[in-house]
């Protein structure tokens, strides 16, 4: 049975010009794998992670014919419910850690909470829990930054300690949104083996959204190419390069190369695109 | 290079407390004694003659003369803002014309009269305002926000004469639950004797029970309708900073953690506005003390805001100036307090 299945999941937004659908009708399934979703801005990606949390909040509506998370319907879960099932089963880190943690309070303490909101062990322990943490996402010295706050620590850093804090309670799945575009390119990759351990460590599902393909198709086992709210196409990883549709054949394109023979880099046409 | 030696021993934490308090008092005291070269301006541009105000108009030339003198009003202006700020320092602040009596001795009676109104009124503002503002932004376009919404624009919209004139004809004058105008009734006046001028802890601290039963029933419509349109502000303030901080990321994060909405609320959002409300508060809380002038005159409260407005009808220099002196210390206090919250509160202004 497979983890998570997702059946015309729609989302959409009242505007003045009417209601706006962001998703327009998409449908995967997800085992214990990685599955990438890439994308340009506005393609819908962050939005389908949102619904999945089911975090998108009113005016914005969602809709599915189904949206089962591991035999349980994620549209008509009760709240307190589904607070359960996130943290603890389901997951998500988010793309910029300057904006992710709170400021005002320390890191361990941020940390913590997910372990208090769950119930599990008193101070003491969750302390301990929060440092070994820590020292699995690589920082040496988990005791000094569990006493300071975001602002001390770096970009890099504060996302390790988002994905620490994001995988504490080992969940069944993990959604990263654009878990490094607000990262230099030095630490992209070392973050990112830090969480592509930690997840086949753990055996959890990951849905990795992003808008690199190069990125995407080096962690992931299966790609959604969206487009304008769709999925246009999938694919294997390892078949990237063989994709049939024009927009995921135009990204591929657009990808500069060390030793480039062309000129110009060709840009997708978008007039072609739109009738599709 | 040995300045980067020297910036790298690391400073010891007493000598650092040492060095920010001393540079406290010295932000405090270069503050106060600009407020004192203005008080001090003011004084010398109004066209008030000091000298006039104090021998009358009829008195010879030779009388204003030894007067002008006397009073040092002949000296270069410079020897008069040192005596100024000197005899400031020692609390002299000259006699207040209209009754012959030191300023200070008459703001000694005034203020504590407004502090304490004041104080009632910010704490009514802070304790009920600061929940409505969350409460509101916790429920953004439901009944309960638009509720908070409409009293708050009220605050905003209704004149502090008109609400004061209001309340005293229906609670005092109709139902009879307050007391009227003034601090005491009538024949209380008097018997307590004026400790800290606040008249609720001096009847409390000598066990005066009548007295203290009929100085709340006095203070507490004029402390309510101050309270209401601080409440009105503050709500208004906390809803708007609440709304900005809930539609940040990291309120997203405290969702994915599972948090209950109790807690991404008080624990996270206001956690994070607490900073801001200080400033709101800080600055409510001393224009309450600058004595609302509207209150105290329908109320006939002895506070420093009727005392200022008499004192500027009378062209009472002295007292006048001594007012400002006093509203002005106020607000350097209350600045000041609230930078020190600000450090406490915020980790980032800590660095």
């Amino acid at each position: 049975m497979s983890l998570l299945s997702v059946e015309n999941l729609r989302v959409e937004f009242p505007s003045h010009q009417g209601p706006v659908e962001v998703v327009k009708g998409i449908s995967f399934d997800l085992g214990r794998e990685r599955l990438g979703i890439v994308g340009e801005s506005g393609s819908g990606k962050s939005m389908t992670g949102r619904a999945l949390m089911r975090l998108i909040a009113p005016p914005g509506r969602v809709t599915a014919d189904r949206m089962v998370f591991d035999g349980q319907d994620l549209q008509t879960l009760p709240d307190k419910a589904m607070r359960r099932l996130r943290g603890a089963r389901l997951s998500m880190v988010m793309q910029d850690p300057k904006f992710s943690l709170n400021p005002v309070m320390t890191i361990g303490h941020q940390m913590s909470e997910v372990l208090e909101f769950h119930g599990r062990q008193n101070r003491k322990q969750r302390r301990e829990s929060v440092l070994k943490a820590l020292r699995s996402v690589r920082i040496d010295d988990p005791e000094r930054v569990y006493r300071q706050y975001p602002h001390e620590v770096s970009g890099g850093m504060g996302q390790r300690v988002m994905i620490a804090m994001m995988v504490i309670l080992e969940p069944d799945l993990m959604i990263a949104d654009e878990p490094t575009s607000a990262l230099d390119v030095s630490v992209q990759s070392q973050v990112l083996d830090i969480m592509d351990d930690l997840i086949r460590y753990k055996g959890m599902g990951l849905i990795l959204i992003s808008h690199d393909l190069n990125l995407v198709s080096r962690y992931c086992d299966r790609i959604l190419v969206m487009f304008k709210g769709r999925i246009v196409e999938t694919c294997e990883a390892g078949q990237l390069h063989q994709a049939t549709h024009p927009y995921t054949q135009g990204l591929l394109a657009s990808v500069p190369v060390l030793n480039e023979h062309r000129n110009r880099l060709p840009i997708l046409d978008r007039i072609q695109l739109g009738s599709v | 290079m040995t300045a980067v030696r020297l910036s790298a021993r690391p400073v010891p934490p007493s000598l650092r407390w040492l060095k920010t308090g001393a540079g406290f008092l010295a932000t405090l005291s270069l503050t106060f004694l600009g407020l004192l070269l203005i008080t001090f301006v003011i004084g010398r541009v109004v066209p008030i003659d000091p000298v006039l105000a104090v021998v009358g108009d009829r008195a010879p030339q030779e009388v204003y003369d030894a007067v002008k003198l006397e009073m040092g009003l002949n000296d270069p202006l410079w020897l008069q803002f040192i005596h100024y700020v000197g005899s400031v320092l020692q609390g002299d602040l000259g006699m207040a014309v209209s009754s012959q009596r030191p300023v200070i001795e008459e703001l000694g009676r005034v203020f504590p009269a407004t502090l304490e109104m004041a104080t009632l009124g910010i704490l009514i503002g802070v304790f009920i305002g600061v929940p409505a503002g969350v409460v509101a932004a916790a429920n953004q376009g439901r009944w309960v926000d638009q509720v908070i919404r409409v009293i708050g624009l009220a605050g905003y919209a209704i004149p502090a004469f008109w609400l004061g004139l209001v309340g005293l004809a229906l609670f005092y004058a109709h139902l009879h639950w307050v007391g009227g105008p003034g601090r005491l009734d009538i024949f209380m006046e008097g018997l307590v004797k004026p400790k800290t001028g606040l008249l609720l802890l001096d009847s409390a601290l000598a066990g005066e029970w009548g007295v203290f039963r009929s100085a709340v029933s006095h203070i507490v419509l004029p402390a309510f309708i101050l309270g209401f349109f601080s409440l009105a502000y503050i709500a208004r303030m906390t809803r708007s900073f609440m709304l900005d901080q809930l539609s940040q990321e990291y309120i997203v994060t405290a969702r994915v953690k599972g948090a209950p909405e109790r807690v991404v609320i008080w624990r996270h959002a206001f956690r994070a506005i607490r900073i801001q409300l200080v400033t709101v508060i800080g600055l409510s809380f001393a224009q309450l003390l600058e004595g609302s002038v509207m209150i105290e005159t329908v109320f006939s409260w002895p506070g420093i805001g009727n005392y200022l407005t008499n004192a500027l009808l009378n062209a009472d220099m002295n007292a006048v100036l001594g007012a400002t002196l006093v509203i002005g210390a106020v607000f350097i206090g209350i600045n000041r307090l609230s930078d020190l919250l600000y450090r406490i509160l915020d980790p980032r202004a800590r660095a």
